[in-house]
């Protein structure tokens, strides 16, 4: 029996360069920087006191919650993933089902890391005074991690698994590949796939603690991210959510859908924590697997591989993880594909990198380019003995590209990677 | 000196939450809040607690089991402003 087709119909992002799809297209192209100096950070004495952030006024959270739902918001997190989430909805011709019959074939999985976690501050203090009872009934739904997909499933009333997966910043990634098999195995035949992050000192702190990111470029915001430079000194925290509409082809096709691209397999797995693999560190043996692993279950062959959407978050391990790839697809050279990361506009969007990162994917097979890397003009020597500069763009360049590869790897030494393939018209 | 109880005020209160708004337009001292007006029931520790902001009282658990109506909201609400 040949495999079910899974297609993308619909694209949602809230990211720290563009808060619409449309804007977020125009500024990967034009490589626009989403980091920016957070006063607070600095008055909380961060090393690092940068930060991307999707910026928006309060007036735009009212074309998604109601007054009753506005009231008491203090989960950033929610927000970006209710509005990447109807964005994406809307996007794939969708309406909120306003019947009481719950849409039995369509499910939401939707990942993150932690939830809310200025409301659950706020809570931790009333609780500490002894005022439990003043959290009121807004606390359990800003906070508990499924809280998103819960928002999303109620919205948009769906009767099919409805759910919030979490593996650090491989979560993105793996929600898109959870969605596609949940489609493969004929579950069902839409799932709204994605990710969120929360924007907030809280979440940042540790890292910021564990001296990853980048301390010398507080005056210099938007040059502090710099995937696969010389000069790269660790990830700039980010934040947001992305959020795509993954559906089965028939389902698609007989609804008249649009269809951006198509998923052709992918592969998540883990290296254990052994072998060079720790909690924060991945196990390189694992890294090629998945990426070998995802090759052979979409059907396709390294060479195949048009581009690919790396992790490389910025620090010196970026030349770790192009000698996997180069291992992994057996290229070097010249004959390596395009590679790019997202990370140097928007900085580690950590639980929504991988979902942020995914719509950039989408959007390049679809719009037939492949975005400029910045901030990488001195490229890291360690990535050029293996691969060619002219594999690494810096600026946007067209080109129709048929397969591109998107992998995200996380703490945990957990690996996700998937296949895209542009979709042709095949009427 | 016990302060009035505005029923506007506390109606206002209510209002958002209301998701049945033909029985709110209709609205008795009877009419009941979660069988009446839908409102979530989940929500009703959010009503209280803007009560306890605008009336400037302590609702305890048990007084708050019994605002299930306006009426019975107004009895609860006098009682806690008399005895403050």
């Amino acid at each position: 029996m040949s495999k079910r087709r899974v297609v993308i119909t619909g694209l949602g992002v809230v990211s720290p360069n563009g808060i619409s799809l449309r804007s977020f297209n125009k500024a990967i192209q034009k490589g626009e920087s989403g980091i920016r100096f957070e006063k607070e950070l600095e008055k909380l004495k961060f090393s690092c006191q940068l930060a991307g952030k999707p910026i928006y006024s309060d007036d735009y959270l009212n074309n998604y919650f109601n007054n009753i739902e506005l009231r008491g918001l203090n989960a950033s997190g929610l927000e970006y993933g209710v509005i990447a989430g109807l964005d994406a909805w809307r996007d794939a011709g969708f309406e909120l089902n306003n019947s009481d019959e719950p849409l039995w074939d369509v499910g939401v999985i939707f990942g993150t890391g932690i939830l809310g976690v200025d409301k659950f501050r706020e809570a931790i203090y009333k609780v500490d005074e002894g005022k439990v009872r003043r959290l009121g009934s807004t606390t359990v739904p800003q906070t508990m991690a499924s809280g998103i997909s819960a928002f999303l499933g109620g919205k948009i009333g769906c009767g099919n698994i409805v759910t919030t997966n979490s593996s650090a910043c491989s979560t993105g990634t793996e929600a898109i590949l959870m969605g596609y098999n949940h489609i493969l195995t004929g579950q069902a035949e839409v799932i709204l796939a994605g990710s969120t992050s929360d924007a907030s000192p809280y979440v940042w702190g540790g890292f910021d603690a564990m001296r990853i990111l980048p301390n010398k470029y507080n005056d210099n915001e938007s040059k502090a991210s710099r995937p696969m430079s010389a000069s790269a000194s660790g990830f700039v925290p980010g934040s947001g959510a992305g959020a795509l509409i993954i559906e089965s082809y028939e389902h698609a096709i007989k609804r008249g859908a649009k269809i951006y691209a198509e998923i052709l397999g992918g592969n998540s797995n883990s290296g254990g924590q052994r072998n060079g693999g720790s909690m924060t560190a991945p196990n390189s043996i694992a890294v090629q697997k998945c990426i070998k692993d995802a090759i052979k279950n979409a059907n396709i062959t390294a060479n195949d591989i048009d581009a690919i959407n790396g992790h490389l978050t910025a620090t010196s391990k970026d030349s770790t993880e192009i000698k996997n790839w180069c291992e992994a697809l057996n290229r070097y050279g010249d004959d390596f594909p395009y590679i790019n990361s997202l990370k140097g506009m928007t900085g580690h969007c950590l639980s929504a990198s991988g979902s942020i990162e995914a719509v950039a994917t989408v959007l390049e097979l679809n719009n037939e380019y492949i975005f400029g890397n910045i901030n990488c003009d001195d490229l890291n020597p360690k990535i050029t003995a293996l691969i060619s500069e002219k594999s690494i763009p810096q600026k946007t360049i067209s080109y129709q590209a048929n397969i591109i590869a998107k992998a995200s790897f996380g703490f945990g030494d957990v690996n996700a990677c998937i296949i895209f393939k542009k979709y042709k018209n095949e009427k | 000196m016990s302060k009035e109880i505005n029923i506007e005020e506390l109606k206002s209160i209510i209002e958002p939450y209301v998701q049945n708004k033909e029985n709110w337009d209709n609205l008795t001292d009877e009419t009941d809040f979660i069988n009446d007006l839908e409102i979530n029931s989940a929500n009703l520790v959010d009503i209280v607690l803007d009560i306890e902001d605008a009336f400037e009282i302590e609702i305890d658990n048990e007084s708050m089991e019994q605002m299930l109506t306006i009426k019975s909201s107004i009895t609860v609400i006098k009682d806690k402003i008399n005895n403050k």
